[in-house]
């Protein structure tokens, strides 16, 4: 079962990234960009991080894509027809972008054997089994509370600059 | 030549390994990278960088479950925060750009090119 709906969403956020990247319309692109989140969310729920996988649908797929669509139209360019989506680099781009991905494909799967499951799990505590919302939220305001704060005021910095960028004058 | 065909299916699709998601995050992580070097539309950029920030959450959950540790989950949670601010700031830009320059491509917006 596990299996299965591994490699179902797995499926699924590598084809809908794939036409996320290749989608010659913005605004499709970011419907398929919904999609492959989702089915990340799916793999967190598969890895029993429940709170993560709420806060990527509810942060990521309610609030951010949100934005990039209200983006979209705000700044939407007509649709001229043969148009290039590609700039003038992609080729060189595209055999990079292979070579990285064969070179950390492959230093991943050489050190598989450090990754086995099995060795760890057993005789270590369950904190993620049992509660995890509790547990994180648990964690957010104990041992990294610092950090906690110091998101709040990025987030504040953020917002301010978002709205003076997006001023009529500047 | 057939037995170690089996044991490489075995290892497939026997057991959900971290191993698995590891490459999965990877394949996600290159296919952002395509994105934001080969697109001409900075939404699309902006639209892969959240996928690669998003691929690299997979990983940090993926070792979290793998190690019982709660830390990975909370530094995933931080990640979604700075990629909502980036998101919101990167935007801005967006928009403030297209009203000055008429324009999203990025071979287009060459105003610093000397």
């Amino acid at each position: 079962m596990e299996v299965f709906l591994f490699y179902t969403l797995a499926a699924i956020l590598v084809v809908f990234a794939i036409f996320t990247v290749t989608a010659r319309n913005p605004v499709r692109s970011a419907l398929y960009l919904v999609s492959a989140l989702l089915g990340m969310a799916g793999l967190f729920f598969l890895l029993k991080a429940e709170f993560v996988g709420a806060v990527q649908i509810l942060v990521y797929v309610g609030g951010i894509m949100v934005l990039f669509l209200f983006v979209i139209m705000l700044v939407s360019v007509r649709e001229v027809q043969g148009e290039r989506r590609a700039n003038r680099q992609w080729k060189t781009a595209v055999v990079l972008a292979t070579v990285l991905s064969v070179e950390l494909i492959f230093f991943v799967v050489g050190g598989a054997d450090v990754f086995r499951t099995e060795a760890v799990k057993q005789g270590v505590i369950t904190q993620i089994q049992t509660a995890n919302t509790q547990n994180v939220g648990q964690m957010l305001y104990t041992n990294y509370l610092l950090p906690f704060e110091i998101a709040s005021i990025l987030l504040l910095v953020a917002m301010i600059g978002a709205v003076v960028l997006a001023r009529k004058e500047l | 030549m057939v037995e170690s065909l089996l044991d490489f299916l075995h290892i497939i699709f026997g057991q959900i390994d971290t191993t698995h998601y590891l490459v999965l995050s990877t394949i996600v992580f290159s296919i952002g990278v395509v994105g934001v070097l080969t697109r001409r539309n900075v939404i699309i950029i902006l639209m892969s960088i959240e996928l690669m920030l998003n691929s690299v959450n997979l990983n940090l959950v993926a070792f979290s479950d793998r190690l019982q540790d709660l830390s990975g989950q909370v530094f995933a949670v931080f990640v979604i925060t700075v990629a909502a601010a980036e998101a919101a700031v990167g935007l801005g830009i967006v928009i403030s750009l297209f009203r000055n320059k008429e324009t999203v491509n990025v071979d287009q917006i060459d105003l610093m090119k000397g």
